[in-house]
């Protein structure tokens, strides 16, 4: 059969999905952006936003459950919507990082620059790399392009470690700036999981395209 | 798991028509087993080899070889009678015979002399009845009709016709396609009750059904075995691209 209904639906979920990614996509850019570029209108639009992305959160579970009570998927549908279910709260963590790096804007704009942003919008834009590489791979179901992604996170995590290092000299430097260098670190550990996040959403994508679980599966180091 | 019934290499022929192709599988004692596949893909017609229902077809024909406990059941000197008594089968459409409830019972226990007193005759009936979850709605009224039970019951009562003469693989050939949610609910129920004590093997068209009931799932297509694999596997991550193309309805 070649127009099953659930193919129907199952477009939706995709289009749906892409739209949510594409949202939190632009909310960690303009997050960023508010705050190295001291931007605090920007911040609270990125606010303003985090309720359409709620919103789309919502849409895609009720699709999501009706697909799953309605169509009884099996196999690769099966794990598509299962993918997508388990997808979207993680891009809605991910816009609710995004918000929290806007408010920390809101505060660090009104006080003077304790050090230069350059880590910052490095992080971030491999953060943003992280997740449009990750909604392609998914799009395409290209699991390979999905591991690649992952091996990526460590290059945040690094950056998270200089960051984490440089803010903790400068309080110990000049202890008046430990309010603001408090919030930055936070910023940090925002991009930081947003990696993460993006990490874990690659790992669905090899789940939905070769039905292996990969997710705590990865050798440690010694 | 050990193996209760053996099939390698089978080929069935109605004439000059093939109907199944180099069938192997191993079928382990006291699981279920589904068989789904499209219309006409051979599945019943496997699962009546399987007690050589199929000899009543006079141009039939079975190349290859059914083990069943180690036992060629295609061997010149099988009893099929007992080879049928061992291997019992319940089909699509309920068919009692037109006696008691107690009497569509009892026959199959008189004819092969399994009891030893009227009293343990009861007991048998009794046990068969308790075994298919019969009981407790048909004990006050043994003597009446078989044809005054329900659909769902009627089903049950001959589950229980083919329990009483002490089977160690069912067969069941769509068993609740005829029946309402209800009462499909129960013949689940009791089939996976039932693989504690027996080897079930069931043909069924609904694939939600194999999914709930089944440890293992073979899927045929076109008189061929495509795949046959533990039920999870089957309908999270098959290994062929037709198994997938069927349980996600892009054919069949």
């Amino acid at each position: 059969m070649e127009n099953r209904i659930i193919d129907q639906q199952l477009d939706v979920l995709r289009d749906k999905l892409l739209l949510l990614g594409g949202t939190t996509e632009i909310a960690v850019h303009q997050a960023m952006q508010s705050l190295t570029e001291r931007d605090s209108k920007l911040a609270k639009e990125v606010i303003k936003g985090d309720k359409i992305i709620n919103k789309m959160e919502l849409e895609i579970d009720r699709l999501s459950i009706e697909i799953l009570a309605l169509q009884q998927p099996a196999a690769h549908d099966l794990r598509f919507v299962i993918s997508v279910a388990k997808i979207t709260p993680m891009l809605e963590r991910i816009a609710d990082h995004a918000a929290n790096i806007a408010e920390a804007a809101l505060i660090l704009n009104d006080e003077p620059q304790i050090t230069e942003y350059v880590e910052f919008p490095l992080m971030a834009q491999v953060a943003g790399e992280m997740l449009q590489s990750a909604l392609d791979a998914f799009t395409s179901e290209d699991a390979n392009a999905s591991r690649k992604v992952i091996k990526r996170d460590k290059e945040i995590d690094k950056s998270y470690e200089r960051v984490f290092g440089k803010l903790m000299e400068i309080m110990i430097e000049s202890p008046e700036t430990t309010t603001s260098a408090a919030h930055l670190l936070f910023v940090a550990k925002h991009l930081e999981r947003i990696g993460d996040y993006v990490k874990d959403i690659c790992e669905l994508n090899v789940y939905l395209t070769e039905a292996a679980f990969i997710k705590h599966s990865r050798k440690k180091k010694k | 798991m050990k193996s209760k019934i053996s099939i390698s290499h089978l080929d069935f022929y109605y004439g000059k028509n093939q109907a199944l192709y180099d069938v192997s599988l191993e079928i382990p004692e006291r699981e279920v087993m589904a068989f789904i596949g499209p219309s006409g893909c051979g599945k019943s017609t496997f699962l009546r080899t399987l007690n050589r229902m199929n000899d009543t077809i006079p141009i039939a024909r079975v190349e290859g070889e059914i083990l069943i406990d180690g036992k060629d059941i295609y061997a010149p000197k099988t009893d099929v009678v007992a080879l049928r008594r061992k291997v019992g089968m319940v089909f699509q459409k309920s068919n009692p015979f037109p006696k008691s409830i107690f009497e569509n019972i009892a026959y199959g226990i008189r004819i092969n002399r399994m009891h030893s007193s009227k009293t343990d005759l009861e007991a048998r009936v009794e046990k068969a009845l308790k075994d298919s979850a019969l009981w407790e709605e048909v004990k006050d009224r043994l003597s009446t009709s078989a044809f005054g039970l329900s659909g769902g019951q009627q089903q049950r009562l001959c589950i229980a016709r083919a329990l009483a003469v002490e089977p160690e693989v069912v067969l069941m050939d769509e068993p609740a396609s005829a029946l309402d949610p209800l009462a499909t609910q129960k013949i689940e129920e009791l089939v996976v009750e039932l693989k504690k004590k027996y080897t079930i093997a069931i043909v069924t068209h609904n694939m939600q059904q194999a999914a709930r009931v089944s440890d293992k799932t073979a899927f045929f297509m076109l008189g061929k075995l495509i795949e046959v694999n533990p039920t999870q596997i089957m309908f999270t991550s098959p290994e062929d691209k037709l198994t997938e193309d069927y349980i996600t309805g892009r054919f069949g």
